[in-house]
């Protein structure tokens, strides 16, 4: 072995593969060293608790296959997936066959998928090890992480702060080294939000680039599976691995999918119109994001980009209309939890077993705060009579978004902002007030309700807090996020100690048995 | 503050249409005989084990998501063409939202704002000829719920000790077909009623896209029903009489709610919104739940599913693939088959012209399969209280019985017998005949002479009238030879040989 375990696990994800490929390192001891990464920093009070299931065994055995495969040579080596023997960690909203998927909910305690999501078919096709599934706010509700069921995941970056949300476990487990790739969904920011609050790289595809078959739904026409790493070039690949059509899903595109780590082995920006969005700047935003957020772009104007300014009016509505699309499509998709056919049953105490009390004491005693605030909210906005005011007016909203962007793209190849107005907040600060937490979201949201792609990548540290940077581009265009996005990060590198160098040294929990 | 009368003796068929209109309303559902279900690709099948025909998507498991099925859509607009409807070239599915078991998603997909079809007709025809149109709102796709089964007395959810739900029929592809009010049936109200349903199942068998057997559920019928004061035009409160699974239920099941509505209002009380249930054992209606024009199932488009396209070269490839319109096919059929007007009604409200038709096309002349389904089989359904056509007689059958009979090998009697046999399942006519022995005793052993002989010493006056001309008393003979053979002594040949004994030439 060349490496030793500590350096191994912060390798990015390309160099693990080339060493796997090289027969460097074995995919037995790489997925080993992130097991022992994931024993010693995950657990205990003052760990990342990223993971709400390990699943060793089964990563192990996975990573024992591909070494045979790589061992005995010849088709079968030749035709591994690049990624091969790279282990990953899985949201727990995308069901997986064998390992429980809770969704980060009580309702679902105990469940296990009879079927494997269509990203983990592709995941399992491929021979990533899966190192088990990332803890996330509640169905995906939240932008913190705080609302699962099953306590929270702290920032590695500072373990009093929030993560971002909802995935704020693969996140998490990414910018912790705990895996060098993960699986997120981005239904408002899910994947980029945390992405900036940890400085990981988070990518949220055209709407329909990857099948959403498997990935318990929150609000269907938003919701969209992505991919979590460290670099650019990381995320490309997997971004690569799990898109594609999906006979299974509806909404899934067709065509070709985009050689995206390609673009972004050979990104530049020399000639790129980059849209600077009028509404996605300025107030409510702090000044370190936004110190970080102008240097990007003075370095992107100094390579050859072209920084123009583009005014989309309608965005000023973009958070309303999605507080009303996400939790009607929310209150319905949810529906199906009554504990009638599996998951969490609650008998009512007392008063006759009808079904409708059952029904109501499940959701009841199921659901947690947040949640049920959406289901609420969704099932008053579809309501009869309510209808045409709420959901009727949100997606006219939504269409107003979207001719924001096509003609902001008359303008810019791709736009620009923050991705967050804010670094990690601390760990409970927004628990009283909802609305600041949506506000959170207000810069990612935008893009899920005109189904285009986005990509935040880390723009540097405010006071030792990751900032996020975000990239829009056209449905389609993925490619377009990744060449910007990779540029910025090739900039940012240059005459700069390297990003993940700088992330802080975690309390090892066997050095700190709390709570044992 | 009184209550509302709400309830009242039903008033006798003609007394209610003396003071009121009744208003008819129908809402058809028809399951499609797809090999797969409407947005899955579990097995579309019927009376397989409780939820073994299922799969993560109609099981609605965390996750999963809707496909449409091809097939279904173009079942559907093939029903909406046969149904005289525009077809939409753009339609989208929508979530109609509701809590209950049966349902795994507690949303059923369905249609609401933008049904596939829409604007259509049919041209019912009635017992007597007469053509009455009724005008069709729409027909949307949508899926089956599940089946519940409620354990106890009740027979129903509230009150059950236990319910069970077999989820294989979740899913499976259903084309619910709405007509508009009916204002005008008067008292052939029931009548109608009969014939639309009855229309409707021809035209889906006849399309093939459906088993439409009403027994087993393929085709329901829901009756809205409303009666007005003669001389009115505003419409009275209707009650919707649920899943009525015959055509003689619906045609009873109307004139109950008829009579039920007019006595009602006739003593001045008020008709209660709600659905009811049919009850095949006293043909009367009981009231199910309230339900109001405002209950909210929240319907918003379903966002896991894209927009239906129909292009006008595809709709007018399926109009030329539909078959032969039901009422050009009666016309045709009466023409071949010299029927009179009547005779040939009376096969046509019967349910019987599929049958015949397929009889004849068995090679069995028009007034023999005619014989066969209006009488021996239409008598043995009645005293089984069902359709002659849910007996389950295949016209391969009667084609084999007219060829035994035609072969001297059974006579008529004989072959009501067998009939009997074959719906008892014992096999095809000729097995049942060699089995039980029921064959015509012919001459060659020497047994139906023998028999004759015996007869004609015992009657000598019979044999001293034959031999005296009068050839009608070989009657006479007849019996006693039936009795001595069993009832398997052919006529024919009783005659022939009590002739040729007496010397006379027949």
């Amino acid at each position: 072995m060349t490496t030793h375990t500590h350096e191994l696990i912060r390798l990015t994800a390309a160099e693990m593969a080339a060493q796997l490929r090289a027969g460097e390192i074995t995919s037995v001891a790489l997925t080993q060293a992130h097991l022992d990464r994931i024993a010693a920093v995950d657990g205990g009070e003052r760990g990342i608790h990223a993971f709400l299931h390990v699943s060793a065994e089964e990563a192990l055995r996975t990573a024992a296959e591909v070494d045979a495969i790589r061992v005995a040579g010849g088709a079968e080596a030749e035709a591994l997936h690049p990624l091969a023997g790279v282990p990953i960690a899985v949201k727990d909203l995308i069901v997986t066959e064998g390992q429980p998927t809770t969704a980060g909910s009580k309702m679902l305690d105990g469940w296990m998928s009879p079927y494997d999501a269509t990203v983990v078919t592709k995941l399992r096709a491929a021979k990533l090890p899966i190192l088990g599934k990332t803890n996330l706010d509640e169905f995906a509700m939240g932008s913190s992480t705080e609302h699962s069921a099953y306590g929270v995941t702290r920032n590695p970056w500072d373990i009093t702060r929030i993560p971002g949300g909802s995935g704020g476990g693969s996140a998490a487990a990414v910018a912790a080294f705990e895996a060098p790739l993960a699986l997120g969904t981005d239904t408002g920011g899910s994947i980029r939000q945390p992405g900036a609050m940890t400085g990981t790289v988070g990518g949220k595809p055209t709407y329909g680039a990857v099948s959403r078959y498997g990935a318990i739904a929150m609000a269907s026409s938003l919701d969209q599976i992505g991919p979590v790493a460290r670099t650019t070039e990381d995320a490309a690949m997997l971004h690569e691995l799990i898109a594609g059509h999906d006979p299974k899903d509806s909404t899934s595109l067709t065509g070709e999918v985009p050689a995206l780590a390609e673009t972004v082995r050979g990104a530049d920006v020399k000639g790129l119109r980059i849209g600077v969005i009028k509404q996605l700047q300025g107030e409510g935003y702090q000044e370190g994001v936004l110190a970080r957020f102008h240097e990007a772009l003075d370095a992107l104007r100094a390579a050859g980009a072209e920084i123009v300014e583009v005014d989309c009016p309608s965005f000023e509505y973009a958070l309303g209309a999605y507080y009303l699309i996400m939790p009607s499509e929310a209150s319905s998709n949810l529906a199906k939890f009554d504990g009638v056919r599996y998951g969490t049953r609650v008998l009512p105490e007392g008063g006759p077993l009808t079904i409708e009390r059952v029904m109501g004491s499940t959701r009841a005693a199921g659901f947690g705060d947040e949640v049920k605030r959406r289901i609420i909210l969704g099932t008053y906005a579809l309501s009869a009579g309510y209808y045409d005011a709420y959901y009727g007016s949100a997606q006219k909203v939504r269409t107003l978004i979207q001719q924001d962007f096509d003609a902001a793209f008359t303008e810019a190849d791709v736009l620009i902002s923050p991705t967050s107005p804010t670094v990690a907040f601390p760990l409970g600060e927004k628990d009283d007030d909802p609305l600041a937490m949506y506000l959170n979201d207000v810069a990612t949201i935008p893009a899920n309700l005109a189904g285009i792609p986005g990509l935040s990548v880390p723009g540097g540290l405010s006071d030792g807090l990751p900032v996020g940077i975000q990239f829009l581009a056209p449905i389609r265009e993925d490619a377009r996020v990744y060449r910007a996005g990779a540029a910025l990060e090739k900039l940012l590198a240059q005459d700069a100690e390297p990003f993940w160098a700088q992330a802080p040294e975690l309390a090892e929990a066997a050095a700190h048995p709390a709570g044992k | 503050m009184t209550d509302t009368l709400t309830d009242a003796s039903p008033l006798s068929f003609e007394e209610a249409l003396e003071q009121f209109d009744p208003v008819l309303g129908f809402e058809v559902h028809v399951e499609l005989n797809t090999k797969t279900k409407m947005f899955s690709s579990a097995p579309n099948a019927f009376g397989d084990e409780p939820n073994t025909n299922v799969n993560e998507v109609c099981l609605g498991l965390p996750g999963t998501l809707p496909v449409v099925n091809g097939r279904a859509v173009e079942y559907a607009v093939k029903l909406g063409l046969a149904l005289n409807c525009e077809i939409a070239e753009y339609c989208r599915f929508a979530r109609k939202q509701y809590f209950y078991p049966d349902t795994p998603k507690n949303w059923q997909t369905s249609q609401y704002d933008e049904p596939i079809a829409f604007d259509g007709y049919l041209d019912i025809e009635l017992d007597d000829g007469e053509i009455f149109r009724v005008e069709i709102e729409r027909a949307h796709m949508e899926e089956d719920a599940g089946k519940l089964t409620h354990a106890g007395t009740s027979g129903r959810i509230q009150g059950a000790d236990y319910s069970l739900v077999d989820y294989n029929r979740s899913g499976i592809p259903l084309v619910e077909i709405v007509t508009k009010p009916i204002v005008g049936a008067g008292a052939r109200g029931p009548e109608l009623a009969r014939a639309y349903v009855s229309a409707v199942r021809d035209i889906v068998k006849g399309l093939d896209i459906s088993d439409a057997k009403m027994e087993r559920g393929n085709v329901r019928c829901d009756a809205n029903v409303s009666m007005m004061p003669k001389g009115t035009t505003t419409f009275g409160t209707r009650s919707e009489t649920k899943n009525v699974n015959s055509l003689r239920a619906v045609e009873h099941a109307v004139t109950f709610e008829m009579r039920r509505h007019a006595g009602i209002l006739a003593a001045g009380g008020t008709i209660v919104q709600e659905t009811r249930h049919w009850q095949e054992g006293t043909r009367t209606t009981s009231s199910g739940r309230p339900k109001s024009d405002a209950d909210d199932y929240r319907y918003f488009p379903e966002p896991d599913l894209v927009p239906i396209v129909t292009t006008a070269a595809w709709v007018e490839e399926l109009r030329s693939q539909l078959p032969e319109p039901p009422a050009d096919r009666r016309r045709r059929l009466l023409a071949a088959w010299g029927f009179s007007e009547q005779e040939f009604r009376d096969v046509v409200a019967a349910g019987l012209l599929d049958e015949l038709d397929e009889t004849v096309a068995a090679g069995v002349a028009p007034a023999v399969a005619r014989k066969w389904w209006m009488g021996e089989i239409s008598r043995l359904a009645n005293a089984r209280d069902l359709e002659p056509a849910a007996l389950g007689v295949q016209p391969a059958t009667i084609s084999a019985l007219n060829a035994l009979i035609e072969q001297g090998r059974i006579n008529d009697k004989i072959a009501r017998q067998v009939l009997e046999h074959v719906i008892a399942g014992e096999g095809a006519p000729e097995e049942i005949v060699t089995a039980r022995g029921l064959e015509v005793v012919s001459d060659d052993s020497g047994a139906l002479t023998a028999a004759v002989e015996k007869a004609m010493t015992e009657n000598p006056d019979v044999v001293e009238k034959i031999a005296a001309g009068k050839l009608k008393a070989i009657g006479a003979l007849i019996g006693p030879v039936m009795k001595e053979t069993r009832g398997q002594a052919d006529a024919g040949k009783v005659r022939e040989i009590v002739l040729a004994k007496l010397g006379i030439d027949g």
